[in-house]
């Protein structure tokens, strides 16, 4: 009983301080492995590359994954419930003042300034991806200096492939997820 | 069909087909929130997100509480929320009780090869979508472009971002608002 609430009280401590994603619980995780022994390095190590090979959100996947080897499947659920309850709370009542607040023209003036700049954070998370999906950056070599050499021409032709028909068929975008990974496996991505 | 019933399926569907992190979510919530339902505008989603990404907790995680809430009240949020998290606790708890070492089969790599382009071409036609709903004048190009390349080439953490657009956007509207009174 007791390792239940150990771990619903350490893992609601993550959803409470990491702020900014997933990957931003992952030293908060190596902390537990250090303070608890719960889990080796090595599955931490497991945990980041099953977190991010599966879908969910990753701070849900590490925190089910870190639960389920800590304390089986009832393990892996109070380890989620513990990193989501804050930001359900937080959020519950951010969003109850903001239903308040949101058309006084303070907020609203704020917000107008918020929308350009969280679509330039968003372009920025869309330039990340593109950069380390479709360039190859180590297989540039200096000494033949082909730029060329740096595009991933296979994944390039997919991307071009897929913006053409998400603009022409305008269909769901798990259609385009589960056809993309179709592809990944025929041709071997 | 009831609302929460609708929550709950759509933000299933979107925690099953996220992949690497809260803003692949975006265009399925688009396609789903905005598009389909018309529960919320472009301007709301940005909304959701600039709060999602300034306090604590997963993002998709605070995302769905907050669309839920917006929906249906407190019990709409914790729907939402139930939703996007089970498909997580169910393919994890399978996959770290059956196989630990799945990501080193191979059709599942290539899978995910095939995977990460979609996303890549659903975020930046997205990005695309918002910018032409979200930007209307110049301040807006500028506060883009200014948001970019602080994130981007300064490491300069989106939070601060967020805060220093938003005193922009109120000093704008207290000079909008003294050039009326003005005028």
């Amino acid at each position: 009983m007791m390792i239940y609430l150990t771990l619903f009280l350490e893992f609601f401590k993550i959803g409470l301080f990491a702020i900014g994603g997933g990957l931003a619980a992952i030293p908060f995780i190596q902390e537990l492995s250090k303070n608890y022994g719960w889990i080796t390095q090595e599955q931490i190590l497991d945990m980041i590359a099953v977190s991010e090979s599966t879908p969910g959100p990753i701070g849900v996947n590490a925190a089910t994954f870190a639960g389920n080897t800590t304390a089986g499947i009832f393990g892996g659920i109070i380890a989620t419930i513990g990193v989501i309850a804050p930001s359900i709370i937080i959020i519950l009542i951010i969003a109850h003042y903001f239903a308040k607040f949101s058309e006084t023209s303070i907020v609203k003036s704020a917000f107008s300034g918020i929308r350009p700049a969280v679509t330039g954070l968003i372009a920025t998370v869309g330039f990340e991806v593109a950069r380390t999906t479709l360039l190859n950056m180590e297989k540039y070599n200096k000494a033949t200096n082909n730029l060329l050499s740096i595009l991933d021409i296979k994944a390039i032709i997919l991307f071009c492939a897929i913006i053409y028909l998400l603009n022409k068929y305008k269909k769901h975008p798990i259609l385009y997820l589960v056809a993309a990974a179709f592809v990944g496996v025929i041709f071997k991505y | 069909m009831s609302v929460l019933w609708e929550l709950f399926t759509i933000f299933f569907r979107i925690g099953a087909f996220t992949f690497g992190g809260g803003y692949a979510m975006l265009p399925i919530i688009q396609e789903e929130v905005v598009d389909k339902k018309g529960w919320l505008t472009e301007d709301e989603i940005l909304d959701c997100f600039a709060i999602g990404q300034s306090t604590p907790g997963v993002i998709a995680v605070n995302t769905a509480t907050f669309i839920g809430y917006k929906r249906k009240g407190i019990i709409g949020g914790i729907v939402a929320t139930t939703g996007v998290v089970l498909p997580s606790i169910i393919i994890i708890t399978i996959i770290s009780t059956f196989f630990q070492h799945f990501q080193e089969y191979e059709i599942v790599q290539h899978a995910l090869g095939g995977i990460r382009v979609a996303v890549v071409a659903l975020i930046l036609n997205t990005v695309y979508k918002m910018y032409k709903k979200s930007i209307k004048d110049w301040l807006g190009i500028s506060l883009f472009i200014a948001a970019f390349i602080l994130i981007a080439f300064l490491d300069i953490s989106p939070v601060i971002v967020i805060i220093i657009a938003a005193l922009v956007g109120m000093f704008k509207g207290h000079n909008d608002r003294f050039k009326e009174i003005d005028g």
